[in-house]
This record gives structure tokens, C-alpha cells and sequence, in this order.
């Protein structure tokens, strides 16, 4: 590698001496870059630009500028050599934190998924009704570029188009075929078959399309693909008051400020809208006593996992890196690299691997090692906290031997002649020399492995999935969850899905690995110190 | 992502440099007492370590297909369920380990080559921040990007709707999250190696004529390749046992990581799919430890014999 080197500066040195202008090739591919650079972020910003996102699109223009300015600028070197990184590390992991912070002080989650305008329309849209000696209008599937749509013609011959979000429109004669007195194609729109109807029969069924820019003016609805209904909705939506009124009962649900429709006895309709509520998510353990005394149980255990896990890994580690490394033993090598497999062995399988291996009816633990036996390793609280830390100690151990080994080896022999000169005995010598010094070496990584096991989302979802669950607990919250997998199954499991709550919990993760991280950084400084 | 694995462990699987002596015979006595308990214990540990392996293996080449006929070991031997694993459209296995690869391979690629230029930057620039930037680097990678699991679905969920090539379900899409944990460890521990290399070969390199970039890509990156492996190796293991943020992104079944699809066909019904999820086990398994084996000599040939001296 080194001759490379010198052979390329001789020749280069011979050609000249001054600094060299950017060859053509450097240039255009640069150029290159640039182009696609900002070719996307034109897409993207008429994309926002019709969706009225204006402070993304803001953000996305001075982004895009900057990017420009940093490559085609002399100088500037840093920037040029920093700012690919940096893009990625801004949005997909500084960025992401900050709008954690703020999905906590909202109620974004299943039932508050979108605006208020969105939740309007849903409302209204879902709760149709034919109404009675309503018109029939004789109709045509048909296909355009907004999607399913139907052709329309009206009893009094006036032939209309429209889609679920376009209202019906009058169509000119001459571009329409006519079957007798009904419409069958229109030009731009696509006619569907008999057999495409019958394939796409839910999306026929579910298509409403609005009479009118007005939603109270109902909604034509097919259900035999020919003949269509006008359907209005049982909800009419006041604007004036803000209300909304379902007209079969003449109840009428108002907003109050808590992001949904509701009166005042307390009967709410299921879509709501997101809105920031302020520290509601933080206060729910709190107003919730049962939560909170689980997700207490649920903290207390992880503080447990990853310390038990961190400690029993190590000591074992150094337990076989203190036993197997005689130099004596011939076949020591074969040892190490037999027991170090687990390391090597993907991880995210090796859950897997004992989920096998712990089945309480076939697995081979029960099967074989237990004669039959019916062992609830996973489903029993505290057999199932048993197992999960078995197969973390499993996964965690070859790290440790292999840390373990190579500090024992890099303590001077020395310091061990010396003491034992003195007359320290093995026990001695380890205890007051070795142990002390290997804590310094490896306190960092003892550290990282805590804050990893912290959150060892792998091991105990793949294995318990954070089960058997707690009972008296209206959440999904089991025995064996930490804080990292409550917040996976709080945002991503179950039918009520809660993004509020969960990013509230990861704000609480947040918080403990900041503080852990804090402390211990400076408890190692201060062991450094002491050595 | 955050990687629980350090280079220097790596590094100290090699044989330590000094040879012992050879020890005289001593009786079976003394054997037994100074080194017959280390060998059985050494026995105990590898049955715990390679047994679960050895367990999988078994069952991956028993015909039968449940998880009962896979506790004697080694009794029949049958292909079967590796052809049922590329058979079966419901369980696409082969689209789940060419998916697996390509996020793996690009992230991996894309991570040491951002952070690579990034600790060029910081090894061999002098500018303003550059101190707080490094600081800044460890702060931002004491919080995995999981932790942030909830945010990252939404943030894609929105982009879905502005560009669905780059949201949710799709693989550019989480390269693009994964490359957001780029920077951090990585570039740190690339910076620590580049400012190994002796800056007289860059000045060499000026007034040779030669511009950064030239510098960079052709004299540097050569130098610092042993780093570049050892990195590049940790982020595809990192990438490809990555869960949470696969799951949550990923949806539709021919476009999911091994990590999400095994999960699912063995979490769903443990005893009937068991033996197929072993054969995709073995299979997915040999490629990481072969490139792990394979690049630990590599790796500590690098960093021992050393480009530059």
C-alpha cells in the first residue's frame, strides 16, 4: 500500500507543481449529483406546494439552497465533506426526537388520525341512508385518473360524472355513448366489465359519489352496479355552530376541545381529530392507577434485565476467560471458538432459535431434558422473566469472555510476579490486581452494554412478547415488557393504537438512558482518575 | 441500531505473541485437580453455547414438519423443508433474504462512505463547531434511533403521502431511516483510525497538486480500508438483525427483512412451522457468520500489520 503511495506522488510531482483546477470528470459528476439533488427536491416541493404544507416546503427550499450553495461555492470544505451526513442525521434522528417530543403532548393515535375537516367528512361519509322515494339514476362504472367513478344518468336523461371526491358533473352529449337510456362510456373515462365489477365488488360498494360540493346534499350509492340511489347522511354537519347533528335522533354532538364530537352526557363519535392536549399523556399513569403501578412493575424490571443481564454476562465471561485460558490446556482454542458462537450467530434468530427449545408442550427443554414435562418457561411470570434473561445471558456471554480475555492479557505479567513475590496467593492477586484494573478497562463497554440491554427490544419481543400479560391491566402490558417494547405494543399492537401515549414512554426512556449515560460517564472518569 | 459489538474485541481473538514453555508431564492426580475441573467446565460451556445450533441444524434436515419430531436429534436426514422454504408463496423466503441483503449491503455502504467523509472532515479540517460537532456526535448516538420508533412511522406516513417511493413499505425508504444513524459511533471510531495516518502524506499529496477530493478518494480511503471494513461489517450485522423499525415500516410480505419475516411464520404458529423457520434459519444464518469468520482474519490482519508504519 505504502509503495503505491510514493510511486503516485513521483509521477504526479514530476508533472507539475501548482494546484490543479478540477478535472471535467470530478465536475460532471458532481454536477450530476447536484442535478438529481434538485430535480427531487423540485418534486417535492410542488407536491407541498399543492398540499399547502408551506413550512416543510420552507424548510425543503433553504435545505435545497444550502445544499447548492455548499458544493458550488470555492471553499467551504467542511460543508462539502459534512453535509451528506448531516442531512440524513437531521431528519431520521435529531428531527425524529423533537417531533417525538411533540407526538407526546398530542392525542395522535387510532380515532385521532387526522384534521378536523378529514374527521368531518369521514363522519358524514360513513353514516348514510337511502333516502326515501329518492330518484333512481341509471349507472356505468367507470375508471379515471381519481379513481372509481360512476356515469351517471339522471331521470331526466341529464347524463353526470363524479367520483368519491369529485362531485357529479354534467357531461356534454356529444362525448357520451349512449345504450337506450342509459350512459355506458365516456370519453377519458375507462368503462368497467361485467367481471372487473364483480372483482372489485367491496370498492363498488363503499363508492359514494357527492351530488354537490355541499355533503348535505347526499350521495349517489350502487349496489347492483346498474341502478343507483341518492344516500344522505344521517349526520349533517353545522358549520355555523360548529356541531354535528345526527338527524335520526336529533342528537346533537359538539366539539369541546377534546379533539372529537360529544355531548354533554358523554356519547362520543368514534372519529375524532388530533389536537394537542398538553401533558394528558404524561398524567395517564397517574389518573390511571392500575397502568401506573404496571408500568412501575414494567420499569423496575428493566432496570433489573439490563443489569442482571449486563452482570451475569460478564462474570460468567470472566469466569471462563480465567478457567479456559490456562495456557496448560492444549485445547483451549477449540473452547474459545466453540463457545463464542453465539456471538457470531445472528442475533435476531437466536430468540427464535429458544422460542423452539422453551415450547412448553413440544419444545426439547419440556420434551427431553424434563421427561414431558409441562414447564411454562414462557407463559409463567417469573419463569418467563427466567427464560428471557437465560437467552439474553446466552446471547451475551461470548462478548464478555472475549472482552474478559483479551484485558486479563494486557495487565503486565509483572504486576503478578511482583505480588506474588510479596506473597499474595492466586485469590489474592486477582482480587486486589487484576479485578481492579480489568474494571478499568472494560467499564466503558460494561456501560454501552447496559444502555444497550436497556433496550434489548429483540430478545424479549421475538421471545415473550413482552408476555404473559399483567392481569387487572385494561392495557396490553405483560410481565416480561420493558419500557421499549410497552411502547411498540402501545403504538403498534392492538385494535387502539395510541401514538400519544407511546411517544410519551419513549420521552421517559429518553430521560433514564440521558441520566444513566450522564452518571456513569462520570463514575469512569473518576475510576480512570483513581488508576 | 445501536452496535453492542467493539473492534477491539475483535482484535483480541488473535494469539497473544508469547509462547509458553512446554510443561513437563505431570501425574493424572494434579491433572485432574489443575486442569481436569477447566476442561469440563470448558465441555459444559460449549454444550450451552453450540447445543441451541446444533438444535436448529437437526431440525432444519428433519422431515415431518412439526416441532415434536425435531427433539431427536439428527435422526433422519431430508431436504424437505428447505425446498418447502422456497415453495411456499406465502412464506416468499427468497424475497426476504434478497430484501435483507439489499438494505443490508446499501446501508452498510452508505454508512461507511458518509461517515468516512464526514471523519475526514473532522481528522484533517480545522474549522469553527468542529470540537462541539464531535461532542454532539457521541450525545445524538447515546439514543438509538428505536427509541424514536413511534415519530420515525409517522415522519414516513407523511412522506407516503408526498412521495410513496420513499415512504412506508418501501426499501429506499428505510435505507433512508437507517442512514440516519450513519454518523455517530462509526464516525467516531474512523475518526480515531484517520488520525493515525500521518498528515505529510496529505501535504505530500498538495503540493504534488493534488485537490481534497483527490486526496481523499484515492490516497486516503485506501489507507483507512481495514476501518472501513470493520465498520462497514458492523453496520450490515446492525442492519440486518434490526426488528422494530423493519416491522413497523415493512408491511406487505414480499417486501419484508428476514428479521420481520421468520419472526412472523414462526411467532404465529411455533410447532407446525418450526422446522421450515430452521431451514431459513441455517440458511440465513451462514451467510453473517461466514463473513464475520472470514473478516475477523481480515480485520486483524489490518489493524495489526497496519497500511501506514
Amino acid at each position: 500500500m505504502t509503495t503505491t503511495v510514493s510511486k503516485d506522488s513521483t509521477a504526479t510531482r514530476k508533472r507539475s507543481i501548482s494546484t490543479a483546477p478540477p478535472s471535467m470528470k470530478v465536475l460532471a459528476v458532481k454536477i450530476l449529483f447536484l442535478a438529481i439533488v434538485d430535480a427531487v427536491a423540485v418534486f417535492a416541493m410542488s407536491m407541498l406546494f399543492f398540499r399547502g404544507d408551506w413550512l416543510v416546503l420552507g424548510i425543503v427550499a433553504v435545505t435545497t439552497l444550502l445544499v447548492n450553495i455548499v458544493y458550488l461555492s470555492p471553499g467551504l470544505l467542511p460543508g462539502k465533506y459534512l453535509t451528506p451526513g448531516l442531512i440524513f442525521l437531521a431528519v431520521f434522528q435529531v428531527f425524529v426526537v423533537v417531533y417525538s417530543l411533540y407526538i407526546a403532548f398530542t392525542n395522535y393515535g387510532d380515532g385521532h388520525n387526522s384534521t378536523k375537516e378529514d374527521a368531518i367528512s369521514a363522519i358524514v361519509l360513513q353514516n348514510t341512508q337511502r333516502v326515501e322515494g329518492s330518484p333512481t339514476y341509471r349507472v356505468q362504472l367507470v375508471e379515471g385518473p381519481g379513481g372509481l367513478g360512476l356515469l351517471a344518468t339522471s331521470p331526466e336523461g341529464e347524463v353526470l360524472v363524479g367520483t368519491q371526491q369529485e362531485p357529479l358533473q354534467p357531461l356534454d352529449p356529444g362525448a357520451v355513448t349512449l345504450d337506450g337510456d342509459r350512459a355506458v362510456a365516456a370519453e377519458g373515462w375507462t368503462s368497467l366489465q361485467q367481471q372487473d365489477v364483480l372483482q372489485r365488488q367491496q370498492e363498488v360498494a363503499a363508492l359514494q359519489v357527492p351530488l354537490s360540493d355541499d355533503l348535505a346534499d347526499g350521495f349517489l350509492r350502487t349496489m347492483d352496479a346498474r341502478n343507483a340511489f341518492v344516500f344522505q347522511s344521517v349526520f349533517v354537519y353545522d358549520e355555523a355552530a360548529g356541531t354535528m347533528t345526527d338527524t335520526t335522533t336529533d342528537t346533537v354532538y359538539a366539539d369541546l376541545g377534546n379533539g372529537q364530537f360529544e355531548t354533554e352526557g358523554g356519547e362520543v363519535l368514534g372519529t375524532g381529530w388530533q389536537i394537542v392536549v398538553g401533558p394528558e399523556n404524561f398524567l395517564y399513569p397517574f389518573e390511571n392507577p392500575r397502568f401506573g403501578g404496571a408500568l412501575l412493575g414494567v420499569a423496575a424490571w428493566t432496570f433489573a434485565f439490563a443489569i442482571l443481564s449486563v452482570g451475569l454476562s460478564f462474570f460468567l465471561g470472566l469466569f471462563l476467560a480465567l478457567t479456559l485460558n490456562d495456557p496448560r490446556m492444549r485445547s483451549r482454542k477449540v473452547y474459545r471458538v466453540l463457545s463464542i458462537l453465539p456471538y457470531a450467530f445472528p442475533s435476531f434468530l437466536s430468540a427464535l432459535v429458544w422460542l423452539g427449545l422453551l415450547n412448553t408442550e413440544f419444545g426439547f427443554v419440556n420434551e427431553v431434558l424434563f421427561g414431558s414435562a409441562n414447564i411454562p418457561w414462557l407463559t409463567d411470570p417469573w419463569l418467563a422473566k427466567f427464560s428471557v434473561l437465560l437467552v439474553n445471558v446466552w446471547l451475551g456471554f461470548p462478548y464478555m469472555f472475549l472482552v474478559c480475555m483479551g484485558a486479563l492479557q494486557s495487565i503486565p505479567e509483572e504486576l503478578t510476579e511482583a505480588a506474588t513475590v510479596d506473597g499474595a496467593n492466586g485469590w489474592q492477586v486477582f482480587r486486589g490486581i487484576k479485578f481492579p484494573l480489568l474494571l478499568v478497562s472494560t467499564a466503558p463497554l460494561l456501560i454501552s452494554s447496559f444502555a444497550f440491554n436497556f433496550n434489548n427490544f429483540n430478545t424479549t419481543y421475538m421471545l415473550t412478547r413482552g408476555g404473559p400479560r399483567m392481569e387487572g391491566v385494561t392495557e396490553n402490558v405483560g410481565h416480561t415488557d420493558l419500557l421499549i417494547t410497552l411502547v411498540y405494543k402501545t403504538a403498534f399492537e392492538g385494535g387502539n393504537r395510541d401514538y400519544g401515549l407511546a411517544a410519551a414512554l419513549s420521552i421517559l426512556i429518553f430521560i433514564v438512558v440521558a441520566a444513566v449515560s450522564a452518571i456513569s460517564f462520570r463514575q469512569t472518569r473518576a475510576l480512570e482518575d483513581l488508576h | 441500531m445501536s452496535i453492542n459489538i467493539d473492534p477491539a474485541a475483535i482484535e483480541l481473538d488473535a494469539e497473544p505473541g508469547r509462547r509458553h514453555a512446554p510443561q513437563p508431564r505431570m501425574s493424572f492426580r494434579k491433572w485432574v485437580r489443575e486442569l481436569g475441573w477447566r476442561h469440563l467446565i470448558g465441555i459444559a460451556v460449549v454444550i450451552f453455547a453450540a447445543f441451541p445450533l446444533v438444535y436448529v441444524l437437526s431440525a432444519s434436515l428433519n422431515p415431518g414438519g412439526t416441532l415434536t419430531g425435531s427433539n431427536a436429534l439428527f435422526r433422519s436426514f431430508s431436504l424437505e423443508n428447505y425446498v418447502d422454504l422456497f415453495t411456499d408463496p406465502n412464506r416468499p423466503y427468497a424475497a426476504w433474504f434478497a430484501n435483507t441483503m439489499v438494505i443490508g449491503l446499501v446501508t452498510s455502504a452508505g454508512t461507511v462512505f458518509l461517515g468516512a467523509l464526514a471523519a475526514y472532515a473532522f481528522s484533517r479540517l480545522r474549522f469553527t463547531g468542529r470540537r462541539v460537532g464531535l461532542l454532539s456526535l457521541i450525545l445524538v448516538q447515546m439514543f438509538p434511533q428505536l427509541l424514536a420508533v413511534v415519530a420515525i412511522y409517522l415522519l414516513m406516513r407523511g412522506i407516503s403521502d408526498i412521495f410513496p417511493v420513499l415512504g412506508l413499505d418501501s426499501q429506499i425508504g428505510i435505507i433512508l431511516v437507517y442512514l440516519g444513524g450513519a454518523l455517530g459511533v462509526n464516525t467516531y471510531l474512523m475518526y480515531g483510525f484517520f488520525n493515525t495516518i500521518p498528515t505529510s502524506i496529505d501535504e505530500a499529496a498538495k503540493i504534488d497538486g493534488a485537490g481534497h477530493a483527490r486526496i481523499f478518494f484515492t490516497i486516503i480511503l485506501r489507507l483507512v480500508a481495514p476501518i472501513l471494513a470493520v465498520v462497514g461489517l458492523l453496520s450490515f450485522i446492525a442492519t440486518t438483525s434490526e426488528f422494530v423499525i423493519a416491522s413497523t415500516l415493512l408491511s406487505s410480505n414480499d417486501k419484508l427483512t428476514l428479521a420481520v419475516g421468520l419472526f412472523r411464520l414462526v411467532s404465529d404458529e411455533t410447532n407446525s412451522n418450526y422446522p421450515v423457520f430452521a431451514a431459513g434459519a441455517v440458511l440465513a444464518a451462514i451467510p453473517v457468520m461466514a463473513l464475520f469468520l472470514w473478516l475477523q482474519k481480515y480485520i486483524v490482519g489490518g489493524l495489526t500489520a497496519g497500511a501506514v508504519k
